[in-house]
């Protein structure tokens, strides 16, 4: 059952990336308005998912790449270190910085949007205490490159289509069934929340 | 402070945007042409059931003379809502108001108390100039990313004119907006097609050649503004240049469809030197390109010279002057402001290159000084200028002051200020509601219109 837990909860924080409206779905809905088409919506998700995947797996190989010489505890703490810092910077400057891709935008521009705005939110790092915990279970020595790739690849896969099956289930149910009138109701502070998630995920890297 | 909730004033789409609860109170732009007391903003109760309709109500006065408050606009609205950049949780809360011939910028709360709005912060020309490198601040749009301001002039008063970002939580002021700015040179209004990418500027003059008054020799000789400008939103880079022809001269107010999927809109241009009529031009997408056409021409009216400013006499005739134009939400009616003649006229511009004129009244003139039932002196004089419509397109408001130097140009005997409104038939027509009428307090002159919670050129939006 302990095996279990990373695997969840990458497939939660999955869950939880998808349904923030700046991952990816709005734009999707948006984009399929504009063009009005229903079949731009679903096609959307495929550059935002894969913008999404790239944008994690960089930073779990940049991370595995550090692991196989540096120890993990000095790993966790380094990523937290890192979390805790893009905590503080959204907190004050969440608004600062756009990526600037418009409304007329292609199916690359879409793909790019994703992974810079994956990135620029830390998607990647408040995945690092799960895929740390898988890739290994001694703190004191550092990750062994041969189990931690697949582990790592199977991570990206899993926590990729847990965000782009909750990315596509609210994008059907408003353009099928919500409206866009919801947008002025349900669309809760999410940079707030996610705010949170990093200093929580900051949290657990130092603490566990 | 961030919110919880969407701002509630924010709307997806103009469609939403015009199911918006009535609007209850109008703020308005109100200066001193003589510079001898502050401006101010004031506010005017606009609730038919109040006891105090149509009248001030509450009133915030600058800290300095000699401002002269022109247009201004809201910290945030619904292009907040947009998905590539999303911050729905900022409050439309703060008015963004600058002083044109000051370069001043004030922060004013509208918050605790909205018919006591308070300036929070002031920003002062100096610091404008160091970080923007500009000055003579114009229009105010909030977008994409934070609250855009145009000025007329750089930091020296000459040319180029163009845009600069302000933070819309601190009101830090970011720099200058435009990456290349290609042949652009002169200013007077901007905004956009969110759904398209694409800003629009337009063109006056620089201050030495309207800060006295219109000068006969560069209008005469077209060199006041006469091109459209766009741009590439994201990238912000010039990409292309309509000039509207050397007869056509002040190329002012933009009104780009709300419908975000929609890509034209309309441009008002003052005046034309072959006979002093006015225009109005659509712009539309023509392939690859944007293109321009002109649709509306409004004929000067001829005039005994007698009855004329020294600028007209020699011609005879009284121009029209369209110094504001504004368009419904629902892209249906373009409302014409004809500052010289009097008229407001209506146009039902469902197709956007062959407008038809449905509605119209008459109030003030140069000529005609048409009066209001409300009115107490019989003869009025100003002309429509700034116009305002309600979200739901059932209200249209406007006042009667152009710029302080230019007034006297063409109202010599002076400008009292004044300000009505105008209810809409369900399928057009336009009449006075003759229980509104401001007789505007002497010692300020009223400008520009915004209504509680966001109006017809306050916001723009993503989704259609």
């Amino acid at each position: 059952m302990t095996d279990l837990w990373p695997w969840l909860s990458l497939a939660g924080l999955g869950a939880f990336h998808g349904i923030n409206p700046a991952m990816g779905w709005l734009f999707a809905v948006a984009l399929g308005l504009h063009r009005q088409s229903s079949r731009i919506v679903w096609l959307s998700l495929l550059p935002i998912a894969a913008g999404h995947a790239a944008a994690i797996a960089v930073v779990l190989a940049v991370f595995v790449a550090f692991g196989t010489v540096v120890d993990l505890r000095s790993l966790k703490l380094f990523a937290a270190a890192l979390i805790l810092g893009l905590a503080g910077y959204y907190a004050f400057y969440g608004h600062r910085h756009r990526v600037r891709v418009g409304m007329r935008t292609g199916m690359a521009g879409l793909a790019l949007w994703s992974f810079l705005m994956a990135t620029g939110h830390g998607a990647g790092l408040m995945l690092m205490p799960a895929v740390l915990g898988l890739c290994l279970a001694d703190p004191s020595t550092t990750i062994p490159l041969g189990s931690s790739l697949p582990i790592s690849v199977a991570a990206v896969a899993l926590h990729t289509a847990a965000t782009l099956a909750v990315t596509a289930a609210v994008a059907f149910a408003i353009v099928e069934w919500l409206g866009l009138g919801v947008l002025r109701t349900a669309w809760i502070n999410f940079d707030l929340i996610w705010t949170l998630a990093l200093v929580a995920t900051g949290v657990i890297l130092v603490v566990v | 402070m961030a919110t919880w909730r969407p701002d509630p004033s924010f709307y997806p789409s103009p469609r939403m945007a015009a199911k918006a609860p009535k609007e209850t109170i109008a703020y308005v732009a109100a200066f001193d042409p003589d510079r001898q007391r502050p401006d101010a903003i004031a506010v005017v109760d606009v609730d038919p059931t109040s006891a105090s309709y149509s009248q001030i109500v509450g009133q915030v006065d600058m800290p300095n003379v000699g401002d002269e408050l022109h247009h201004f606009g809201w910290n945030a609205c619904s292009s907040c809502l947009c998905p590539n950049a999303p911050h729905p949780h900022v409050e439309r809360r703060y008015l963004v108001v600058p002083g044109l011939r000051s370069s001043r910028l004030h922060i004013i709360d509208t918050k605790p108390d909205p018919k006591n709005p308070r300036i929070i912060r002031v920003i002062d020309p100096a610091e404008i100039a160091e970080k923007a490198n500009y000055s003579r601040l114009h229009t105010i749009h909030c977008g994409p990313e934070g609250i855009y301001v145009n000025a007329l002039a750089d930091r020296d008063g000459n040319a180029p004119g163009g845009i600069f970002l302000i933070d819309h939580d601190s009101f830090d002021v970011l720099g200058q907006w435009e990456m290349d700015r290609g042949p652009q040179k002169l200013a007077y209004d901007f905004w956009w097609h969110l759904g398209h990418d694409t800003m629009i500027t337009s063109e006056w003059g620089t201050p030495e050649t309207f800060e006295n008054g219109l000068v006969p020799e560069v209008l005469l000789g077209s060199k006041y503004g006469r091109r459209l400008h766009f741009w590439d939103l994201n990238k912000r880079k010039h990409v292309q240049e309509i000039d509207l022809g050397e007869e056509h001269q002040l190329v002012f107010e933009l009104r780009p469809a709300h419908d975000p999927t929609k890509a034209y809109g309309f441009v008002g241009c003052v005046i034309s030197l072959k006979d002093l009529s006015a225009s109005i031009w659509t712009w539309y997408r023509d392939g690859n390109q944007w293109a321009v056409k002109k649709v509306i021409e409004i004929p000067a009216e001829p005039a005994d010279p007698d009855l004329l400013p020294p600028v007209l006499k020699g011609f005879k005739a009284v121009a029209p002057l369209v110094t504001d134009i504004d368009l419904s939400m629902d892209d249906r009616f373009l409302y014409v402001s004809c500052w010289g003649t009097g008229d407001m006229i209506q146009y039902d511009v469902s197709d956007p290159l062959a407008p038809k004129e449905t509605g119209r009244v008459r109030i003030g003139g140069i000529v005609s000084r048409a009066t209001h039932p409300k009115a107490s002196n019989g003869a009025l004089n100003g002309g429509p200028q700034m116009v305002e419509i309600s979200r739901d397109g059932k209200r249209v408001y406007f006042t009667n002051s152009l710029y302080g130097a230019i007034d006297p140009q063409f109202y010599p005997d002076g400008i009292d200020g004044w300000m009505v409104k105008l209810d809409v038939g369900d399928n057009g027509g336009i009449s006075f509601d003759e229980n509104f009428f401001v007789n505007w307090p002497k010692g300020h002159r009223p400008h520009q219109v915004r209504l509680e919670g966001g109006d017809c050129s306050s916001d723009s939006y993503c989704y259609p």
